[in-house]
């Protein structure tokens, strides 16, 4: 658990972060968004102390992130950057082996770490391992960028925009594979980011910030349902509220007993893939599937739309 | 095909000198027509051998110490407690190079007497300045999200310093070297106007008698050490460049 309280930055007496306090539940994913020097960047960075708060405190489980160095600190939480900093003149292996050479690990825990790492992020170990960052694509350095950052086992793990860099299809597989990740290490991620899209896909709870304030701290529906200011309706977009609803809902819970005509959807996709798939098929209802194939009913095109529709 | 012609000419070049030096006698054919009959053509008040090794090892000492300050100095300018120093650490610098060696020898000689030293001084002041810039510029402009994530992995100051900024700047900081030791090769043949052993020896006594040859012996092995030793340090920077992903 991470608790941000009353947490003050200012440079030179200008005010980046005001008054911040959250409180971030363990094994969540929490996204903060914002436009541009709206602090977001400043606020993860006071977490791992990158960044100095000027007041207030931030508690990692109960304990003060000033009680033990920064250099300490940064080495029990990840940190994930656009444009993944990979160290050019290290190999992949040797890049993800960073955290774990600081901690002073012996050879074989390290070896063997960054074997799983490499083959949980889907290359190949004997290939990889040994090339130099340059070698790489865009999303491969990515990869290799979000594994350095898990080598040490961390608790929390921050990311940066962590997928500023990447084309839109590397990036939507990008954003699957970190959902996966945070599932299998349980690890708890805050991450910033100006992409609504990626903060509706990957987020349990968003956090908008504005001028140093965060104006609106909850999930992501609530966010449409009842936006805090002017601000964070501009954020979501008029047009866009029905989809942003329906992209965070699984089409399992808009699931009816009945039958349906066609090719079937899995009942973890999300509504909006339901509301496509009808649409673009033109059919009125899709029978739905679970995860291994049983029929779950079917979903209708009604039943879509009542739920895009405004909550009143 | 064509990218074998450098090399080539450079193992000739290296052969060519190991031969006049080793044996400069036998290359007196080729110089005799310069030199007035009766008048030596192979330079024959010293060993020419032994005169470009003292000439390099004078060029090596020099430039060794002048690397060591000058990296060192940049380091420290580069650090947070450093900061204020970086401006007169830079004009201290560029004294050293703006000074002409000629005055640094008139200057030293009373100072610490004829020799290797005066020479060994000047040739560190001058060389300084391009060891000094370069290792600046290569540690002010590491990229930025490299230097973010060595700090946010948990790497300490110094960490950061060892394992991380110096191996980045390497093939800048190499550069630098290259160019001081060309410069210094040259440089270094003044000093023997001062009783520095060096190949200027042998371009003082051809100037002195009129003696063409020895000018030009004395000339073209400097010349041949300088091009040699810039082309080899050139390899070696390409080298470190292409390992840390630069080029």
């Amino acid at each position: 658990m991470i608790e941000i309280d009353a947490i003050t930055k200012r440079y030179d007496g200008i005010t980046v972060v005001d008054n911040v306090s959250m409180v971030i539940e363990p094994r969540t994913v929490t996204v903060v968004v914002g436009t541009s020097g709206s602090g977001k960047t400043t606020l993860i960075r006071m977490i791992n102390r990158l960044v100095e708060a000027t007041e207030g405190a931030i508690r990692l489980d109960g304990e003060d992130n000033r009680s033990i160095p920064g250099y300490e600190l940064r080495r029990r939480i990840g940190y994930a950057i656009q444009g993944h900093g990979l160290f050019p003149h290290r190999t992949v292996a040797q890049n993800i082996a960073t955290v774990p050479g600081l901690l002073g690990w012996t050879k074989a825990r390290t070896e063997a770490k960054v074997e799983e790492l490499l083959t949980l992020f889907q290359l190949e170990p004997k290939t990889f391992g040994p090339r130099y960052p340059h070698e790489l694509s865009g999303g491969q350095q990515q990869r290799v960028g979000v594994a350095r950052a898990l080598a040490a086992e961390p608790n929390v793990l921050l990311m940066d925009e962590p997928f500023g860099a990447l084309d839109p299809i590397i990036r939507a597989k990008a954003q699957e594979d970190l959902l996966a990740i945070q599932k299998y290490f349980a690890t708890t991620i805050v991450l910033v980011t100006h992409d609504m899209n990626e903060a509706f896909h990957l987020a349990d709870k968003i956090a908008v910030m504005d001028k140093g304030r965060v104006v609106q701290y909850g999930p992501p529906a609530e966010l449409v349902r009842a936006p805090a200011t002017p601000f964070v309706e501009t954020l979501i977009g008029d047009a866009e509220r029905p989809f942003r609803l329906l992209s965070i809902a699984k089409t399992g819970a808009a699931a009816e007993p009945g039958e349906a005509e066609g090719e079937p959807i899995r009942e973890d996709r999300s509504q909006q893939e339901a509301l496509a798939d009808l649409i673009w098929s033109g059919r009125d209802a899709l029978p739905v599937i679970s995860r291994n194939g049983a029929p779950m009913g079917r979903v209708t095109l009604d039943a879509i739309l009542k739920r895009a529709a405004r909550p009143r | 095909m064509k990218v074998w012609v450098p090399t080539i000419l450079r193992s000739l070049l290296l052969l060519v000198l190991i031969a006049f030096l080793v044996s400069p006698d036998s290359f007196e054919p080729l110089l005799k027509p310069l030199v007035q009959p009766n008048a030596p053509a192979i330079y024959n008040q010293g060993s020419l051998l032994s005169l470009t090794l003292l000439h390099l090892r004078t060029v090596l000492i020099a430039t060794l110490a002048a690397t060591i300050i000058a990296v060192l100095l940049a380091i420290l300018v580069t650090r947070p407690f450093g900061a204020e120093f970086l401006a007169l650490s830079r004009s201290l610098v560029n004294i050293g190079q703006t000074f002409p060696p000629v005055a640094v020898l008139a200057l030293a000689v009373p100072a610490v007497g004829f020799g290797e030293k005066p020479t060994l001084i000047a040739l560190f002041l001058y060389g300084l300045l391009p060891i000094f810039e370069n290792t600046l510029t290569a540690l002010t402009n590491l990229p930025r999200s490299v230097m973010e994530a060595a700090r946010g992995s948990g790497m300490t100051p110094f960490q950061r310093l060892i394992q991380v900024e110096l191996p980045l700047s390497l093939p800048v900081v190499v550069a630098g070297i290259r160019l001081s030791v060309v410069i210094s090769l040259a440089t270094a043949t003044i000093g023997s106007t001062v009783a520095a052993k060096t190949l200027g020896e042998v371009i003082i006594a051809g100037l002195q008698s009129n003696n063409l040859a020895f000018v030009l012996q004395g000339g073209l092995i400097v010349g041949a050490l300088a091009v040699l030793i810039y082309d080899g340090l050139s390899a070696i920077e390409a080298m470190i460049a292409r390992r840390t992903g630069a080029a």
